[in-house]
């Protein structure tokens, strides 16, 4: 497995794609932390391009990569390794090089400029939704044969997550404004890992306002260490999931 | 010379007076054992000299116009029977003394001290520890309570009382106390004309600083800290509050400052910081906020709708997950000069105040308002989208809540 | 040495092996022949692994390939079109695969050689003609001294030079009693190499002989037109 995941590793560092998207998180981080005098203000900025970018780039990398490598998956399915073995390599090492290209990118501007606790929540939040969105590409791009057809389904997830969702959310708040929806609000949000990566930061950043909730679950969830296990756990979770689906198709697909 | 010999004998009239005043030294190795005693044997204006030691006291009556003063911080113990100290006296002090274990009941107010119906009372060094109520003064006037620590030992919000205790007072000066431990930190009820300045109180269960019906009275550099519920204040005209700090407040319903029913007030150079909300206001009319610093609160202000003729003047507005809120769509409050954080307009004429107009008010906010479970969303890109159409044009926020005139840069640290 | 009992796969509507038969030994070289869309390749794909046929088996030397990868050590497999990763080195391409089996013994670079590969291992595989393309898929397929080489269209793209190189180590691997499996169109090509010949219509084997039946029931010498009588009369029987 971490042999496949070398030979993905030499061959994706020397991806244009990928270095011109390093290239391009560095310039908008060091960027806003120049512009802004307040660090915390260039943290705020810097999450919601955050939000958006990192799952966007992601998939239709990870979903372009993975339909652009088919010939080296056909040449490792005729040889004697396990398919799974064959897509978890893969997968790894599109995560890794996708991970280094936002520690590099963002990680490394947020250390020098607002080493926070806040920060640091925005790095690990932006590294678990790289890894899900390329989980998500990878089950995207084993279902179907059609290069095309799978970047389609990528974007699709992706503006479904990024704005669908909420949208919906928010309408269907509207719409059952009299019921008590506290005890529905967790599980709405674990149903969209953009949502769970925002809420990580939310806690570090408006902790002041969502303390004021009434509620004793929202301030058991938001009060303590829980809120952040609980939210790295799902966002496993949201790995986890896509990933084996993917093997599964994968293991099923012909070539 | 003369002038030195003048000041020498003033200081000595001073020390001495009125004639005939004596030093009555209490100790274990005195002839009054207990302070008690000596009061008994005291005139008014003599000394009391209480030594170092614990002694044990059951209400302990000041009755005459005495000085007792500790040396080397001597212990008051009321064994939780009683109060520590009465006063009935006027021109009583009371200085460098250690008052611990006063009783707790329902029933009946007990204190380290308590003062009732005198004036020029001076209460200052003690030490209060493990007190239902600290300093508890009713129907006092001119006095000076200055650098107390007040320290409760309350299980919870129903078995504590408050730190200093005011009822029918005026013109009270209240310096450099530290509070915390108690129901609320500095409680006043019909305290007037006084002077609140350099007190720290904080980790108290409910109020930091509670009053009402308490009209004229000023408070300067104070800090209210990590307070249960922060500070409230209500049924009151007159305030000055300047140059205090409220900060860490955080609940449902904590407030940096909750004003109710609050009028013809000054609020200014005051910092808010890391309050669930900054500065709550109901019912309150011409106040006028100014040169105030709000970071890092969840809402800096809310203002309800019934709070009118109110102007927030040169205020920082910076890193607040919202800056206003209100319930309703009209208002009749007045903004100018600003500095807010979230501000994206332009100022073309580089004359340090925006070009365009600011609204503090966010679409989002006012949904949350409504549907506070909406929290979740809060920053999601759905949701700035909603917020940046409606700040091109307002719908549902109110219109006319706007700052005209924002500034590019923040007046005040 | 494998087995291929009823074999069926649909690949949606389209029904591509309709319960396939065949078996394959040591030491001889089959061709599968048939039309374009026959199944040919998807027969060979199912035995490496790379389809999973809907039902029945394949046995290779006994043993069930279903949900089996270890077997795989023992096919060299040379595709119709070899295809690599774009940005690698030819030199690259060998030493990666080298790396990945590490279940290989000593390796059979004889294939590598005789096309004098080694002088290529500079060049990257985007920049390289369909012939030598077809020479790097050789030389992988022989690499590992497998004990079976399935060749799809092993001489499609290559010169007369090197198709006569790869004839003459096929029929050296045949003699080492590997068993050997070749597509070809190439009527003289297959009548060079093969023992046995699976002739295959619409997912279907439609008849499984050797040369020397074929050309004794014909009576034809040319085993272009001996298969095409013999198509004529299977199909009027």
């Amino acid at each position: 497995m971490l042999k496949v995941t070398k030979y993905v590793i030499y061959d994706i560092v020397r991806n244009r794609v990928l270095i011109a998207y390093t290239l391009f998180l560095l310039l908008i981080a060091t960027s806003l932390f120049n512009m802004e005098e307040d660090p915390s203000k260039a943290i705020i900025s810097l999450m919601s391009i955050v939000m958006i970018m990192v799952p966007l780039i992601s998939i239709v990398f990870a979903t372009t990569y993975f339909f652009n490598s088919y010939e080296f998956i056909e040449l490792l399915v005729a040889q004697p390794l396990k398919r799974s073995t064959i897509l978890l390599g893969e997968y790894i090492g599109v995560a890794l090089s996708l991970s280094f290209a936002f520690l590099a990118g963002i990680g490394i501007p947020i250390l020098l400029f607002d080493a926070t606790a806040t920060g640091f929540v925005l790095i690990l939040s932006g590294t678990l939704l790289t890894l899900v969105f390329i989980s998500l590409a990878f089950l995207s791009s084993v279902i179907t044969r059609d290069k095309a057809k799978g970047i389609g389904t990528s974007l699709m997830l992706w503006f479904y997550f990024s704005i669908i969702y909420d949208a919906l959310i928010l309408m269907l708040l509207f719409t059952f404004s009299d019921y008590p929806l506290e005890q529905a609000m967790i599980p709405i949000a674990s149903l969209n890992p953009i949502d769970l990566g925002r809420i990580v930061i939310m806690l570090k950043l408006d902790i002041s306002a969502l303390m004021g909730y009434t509620g004793a679950l929202f301030k058991n969830f938001f009060g303590n260490a829980m809120g952040i296990f609980y939210t790295c756990g799902i966002m496993f979770i949201w790995i986890i999931v896509p990933l084996l689906c993917s093997i599964k198709v994968f293991n099923g697909k012909n070539l | 010379m003369f002038r030195l010999s003048l000041l020498t004998f003033l200081s000595a009239l001073l020390v001495w007076s009125p004639l005939g005043a004596k030093t009555i030294d209490v100790g274990a190795t005195y002839t009054h054992k207990h302070p008690a005693q000596a009061i008994a044997s005291a005139n008014n204006g003599d000394v009391i000299i209480l030594h170092k030691g614990t002694y044990v006291v059951k209400n302990l009556l000041i009755n005459k116009s005495i000085i007792l003063k500790g040396e080397n911080q001597p212990v008051l113990d009321a064994q939780m029977k009683d109060f520590g100290i009465t006063i009935t006296a006027s021109k009583v002090t009371v200085d460098g003394i250690t008052i611990k274990n006063s009783a707790r009941a329902s029933m009946t107010d007990y204190a380290g001290i308590q003062a009732i119906k005198a004036s020029h009372l001076t209460l200052k060094n003690n030490i209060l520890i493990n007190t239902y109520f600290g300093l508890h003064l009713a129907g006092i006037d001119s006095s000076l309570i200055e650098n107390n620590t007040l320290t409760g030992n309350a299980p919870d919000d129903a078995r504590s009382g408050n730190g200093i205790h005011l009822w029918q007072c005026n013109a009270i000066s209240i310096r450099k106390n530290k509070i915390s431990g108690h129901r609320d930190g500095i409680y006043f009820e019909f305290a007037r004309f006084c002077h609140i300045s350099q007190n720290i109180s904080e980790k108290n269960f409910r109020y930091g600083l509670h009053f009402m019906f308490s009209d004229n009275d000023i408070y300067t550099n104070n800090i209210f800290r990590n307070n249960g519920t922060g500070v409230a204040v209500m049924y009151t005209k007159g305030i000055r509050m300047t140059g205090n700090i409220f900060a860490d407040n955080w609940g449902s319903s904590a407030y940096g400052i909750l004003l109710k029913d609050i009028g013809d007030s000054y609020i200014t150079g005051n910092t808010f910081i890391n309050n669930t909300v900054g500065i709550f206001m109901e019912g309150s009319s011409r106040i006028n906020v100014t040169g105030n610093s709000f970071q890092n609160n969840g809402w800096a202000l809310k203002l309800l709708a019934n709070c009118a003729q109110d102007t927030f003047i040169r205020n920082k507005f910076n890193g607040n997950t919202f800056d206003v809120s209100t319930n309703g769509t009209v208002t009749l409050n007045y903004f100018k000069h600003n500095y807010w954080d979230k501000y994206t307009g332009y100022d073309l004429n580089r004359d340090g105040i925006g070009d365009i107009p600011y609204r503090p008010v966010s679409l989002y906010a006012t949904i949350i308002e409504q549907m506070p479970y909406a929290v979740m969303l809060l920053r999601s890109f759905a949701v700035d989208l909603l917020d940046k159409a409606e700040k091109n044009i307002p719908s549902l926020t109110p219109d006319q809540l706007k700052d005209d005139s924002p500034l590019m840069k923040s007046p005040v640290q | 040495m494998i087995e291929v009992k009823a074999l069926t796969k649909n690949f949606g509507k389209l029904r591509v092996l309709k319960g396939v038969n065949i078996s394959f030994h040591k030491g001889e070289v089959v061709s599968v022949i048939g039309p374009n869309g026959s199944g040919k390749t998807t027969l060979i794909k199912s035995i490496l692994g790379m389809v999973i046929p809907d039902s029945g088996e394949i046995l290779l030397d006994g043993k069930s390939i279903n949900g089996q990868w270890k077997y795989r050590s023992k096919i060299g497999y040379m595709p119709q079109i070899g295809r690599y990763p774009d940005n690698m080195k030819i030199g690259q391409v060998f030493s990666m695969m080298r790396d990945l089996r590490t279940d290989a013994t000593a390796p059979d670079e004889s294939v590598l050689n005789s096309y004098k590969l080694p002088s290529l291992f500079d060049k990257t595989m985007r920049t390289l003609s369909g012939g030598t393309r077809q020479k790097v898929s050789a030389a992988l397929a022989f690499l590992f001294n497998p004990d079976i080489l399935i060749l799809d269209e092993p001489t499609a793209g290559l010169d007369p030079l090197a198709s006569e190189i790869l004839k003459q180590h096929i029929l050296e691997a045949k003699s080492q009693g590997k068993c050997i499996l070749i597509t070809s169109h190439i009527m003289s090509e297959v009548d060079e190499l093969a023992d046995r010949i699976v002739y295959m219509m619409d997912g279907e084997v439609a008849f499984d002989k050797t040369i020397k039946q074929i050309k004794e029931e014909t009576g034809e010498e040319r085993l272009g037109r001996a298969i095409a009588n013999l198509m004529k009369t299977e199909h009027h029987a």
